[in-house]
C-alpha cells in the first residue's frame, strides 16, 4: 500500500511540476463547449436540450488527450522498466498511476463541468445528477485509457491508434451517464443510470489495472 | 521480502540451458551459468551478442524462450516478486525525471524498493555523498550531465539494499574518477555477500569475476545489428 502512495504522489508531483497537462484537458473542455452555442445558435431551448451529451462527449474527449503520456514518458526514460521490477504486482503500481491520471484530469473535468453546464442552460434538476455521472463515469474513462495507452505503447502516431481503440470502448459511459442527466430532467428516477455507471466502474477497477499491467510486460519485451 | 545483505548465509543464483529470440532469431541458446554470494560475472561479446537481452531475462523483463532460472534451487518465475525485491537492474536509459531534484528521484525509487521510509531516507543520503552527487541533490534532473544522470541512477544501487545487481553498460559517460567509485562500490557489495552481473566494453577492476563470452552460445550474426535494437527500434 506504502507503493501504491508512493507513485501516485510522484505522479501527482511530475504533474504539478509540468503544470501543463490538467490546464491543457480543462481548457480544451471549456473551450470546445463553447464552441457549440455558437455553432448551433443561442436558442435556450436547443441548448437545453442537448447539454448533456455535449458536456459527456467533450469530456470524454478532453479526457483522451493527456492518455497518452499516462506511460509513454516513463517509457521512453527508462523508467516504466524499473516500475515492472518493483517488488510489488505490477496491476497496483498501474493503479496508482491511473488514480493519479483521475486526479489530474477526470476531478479538474468535474468541477468544471457545473460551470458549463449554466452556460449551456441544463435544469437545475441536472446539476446533481451531472455531478454523480461525472463522478462515476471519470474514473471508468482513466481506467479504460490506462489500457489502451498501455497497449499503444512504442506505437508510432500512439495517439491517433490510442483513440481509435478507446473511443468505442467509452460508449457505454456515455450513454448511461447521458440518460441519468436526461431522466433527471424529465422528472424520472436517474438511478438505475447511475448504477450501471457504477457496475462499469467496479468491473474496470477490478480489470483495467491488471490488463494494462499485462499489455506493459508485453510492450517491454 | 526484504533482502538482507549478508549474515543469511550464502545464496546462488543459476540458469540452465537459457535461450533467448529476439524477432524470430537466435540471439544465444544453450547458455548455462552459476553465481555465488560474493561472486561477480562480466558478460563479454561483440555487439548483438545478446548480453543486454541476457540482463533482461535475468531481471526478468523478457521470458527466455528455453531454459530456467533458479535462485538457491527455487525456480525464480514461481516468486517474480521476491526476485525483484532482490534484484537493481540497471539499463541503458537512466530513468531521471528532469521535474525532480535528484534527490526527489533516487527517494522515489529508494522507497519503491524499500518502504521502511526512515531508513530509506539515510540510505539515500549516504547513496548520493558516495558518488558526489551531495552538492548537486537539489538540482532539478534536467540540468544533470549525462554522466551525473548516470552517477544518479548508479546511486539508486546504494539507495536500496539489494542481492544482486545487473549492470548494463554501467561505466558509460563516467569519468575515470566515478569509475573508481563504482569499482570500490562493487568491491563492498562483493565483500558483503553481494552478486555483481554486467556488462561492459571498457575496462573495469573487477578481482576474482568470472566470465561469460556470449559470442559462444551465439548463432553467426549479421554485422552492424546493435544489441539494444529492439528498446531502440520501439521507441523511434
Amino acid at each position: 500500500m506504502n507503493r501504491f502512495f508512493e507513485v501516485v504522489r510522484r505522479d501527482l508531483r511530475l504533474a504539478l511540476r509540468q503544470g501543463s497537462d490538467s490546464v491543457m484537458v480543462v481548457t480544451f473542455f471549456v473551450l470546445t463547449v463553447v464552441l457549440f452555442p455558437f455553432g448551433i445558435g443561442p436558442e435556450v431551448g436547443i441548448l437545453e436540450r442537448v447539454s448533456a451529451g455535449v458536456l459527456m462527449v467533450t469530456a470524454l474527449l478532453a479526457s483522451m488527450l493527456s492518455l497518452d503520456r499516462l506511460f509513454q514518458t516513463d517509457y521512453e526514460d527508462g523508467s516504466l522498466e524499473l516500475l515492472v521490477l518493483t517488488p510489488a504486482p505490477l496491476g497496483v503500481v498501474v493503479a496508482a498511476k491511473m488514480l493519479a491520471h483521475w486526479l489530474t484530469t477526470g476531478l479538474p473535468l468535474m468541477v468544471a463541468a457545473p460551470v458549463l453546464a449554466v452556460l449551456l442552460h441544463m435544469q437545475p434538476e441536472g446539476f446533481p445528477i451531472l455531478l454523480a455521472a461525472m463522478a462515476l463515469g471519470t474514473p471508468t474513462l482513466s481506467l479504460i485509457g490506462g489500457i489502451g495507452a498501455a497497449l499503444v505503447l512504442g506505437a508510432r502516431r500512439g495517439g491517433v491508434l490510442l483513440s481509435l481503440l478507446i473511443l468505442p470502448l467509452y460508449v457505454p459511459v456515455l450513454i448511461f451517464g447521458v440518460g441519468a442527466i436526461d431522466a433527471a430532467v424529465q422528472g424520472m428516477s436517474a438511478r438505475p443510470h447511475l448504477l450501471i455507471l457504477a457496475g462499469i466502474l467496479a468491473a474496470a477497477l477490478v480489470m483495467a489495472p491488471w490488463a494494462s499491467a499485462a499489455a506493459l510486460r508485453q510492450a517491454l519485451e | 521480502m526484504v533482502p538482507a545483505m549478508s549474515n543469511q548465509g550464502s545464496s546462488t543464483f543459476s540458469g540452465t540451458n537459457l535461450a533467448c529470440v529476439r524477432g524470430g532469431r537466435v540471439v544465444f541458446a544453450g547458455l548455462d551459468f552459476s553465481l555465488d554470494s560474493g561472486g561477480a560475472l562480466v558478460l563479454l561479446g561483440p555487439n548483438g551478442s545478446g548480453k543486454s537481452s541476457l540482463l533482461r531475462v535475468l531481471a526478468g523483463l523478457l521470458r527466455p524462450a528455453q531454459g530456467a532460472l533458479a535462485w538457491n534451487g527455487a525456480l525464480v518465475t514461481e516468486d517474480p516478486e521476491a526476485h525483484a525485491a532482490r534484484t537493481h537492474y540497471l539499463g541503458h536509459h537512466d530513468a531521471i525525471k528532469p521535474v525532480l531534484t535528484v534527490a526527489e528521484n533516487l527517494r522515489f525509487w529508494a522507497h519503491l524498493h524499500d518502504p521502511h521510509a526512515e531508513r530509506a531516507g539515510r540510505a539515500v543520503d549516504g547513496a548520493l555523498e558516495r558518488f558526489g552527487l551531495a552538492h548537486l541533490s537539489t538540482i532539478p534532473g534536467k540540468m544533470l550531465s549525462a554522466g551525473q544522470k548516470r552517477r544518479t541512477n548508479l546511486a539508486r544501487l546504494l539507495a536500496a539494499p539489494s542481492e544482486l545487481w545487473l549492470l548494463d553498460e554501467p561505466t558509460t559517460a563516467l569519468d575515470k574518477a566515478s569509475i573508481k567509485a563504482l569499482e570500490a562500490v562493487l568491491a563492498e557489495h562483493r565483500a558483503g555477500g553481494g552478486m555483481v552481473i554486467l556488462s561492459t566494453h571498457a575496462e573495469i577492476d573487477l578481482p576474482g569475476a568470472a566470465e561469460l563470452h556470449l559470442d559462444r552460445f551465439t548463432t553467426p550474426l549479421t554485422d552492424g545489428i546493435d544489441d539494444d535494437f529492439d528498446d531502440e527500434g520501439a521507441a523511434a
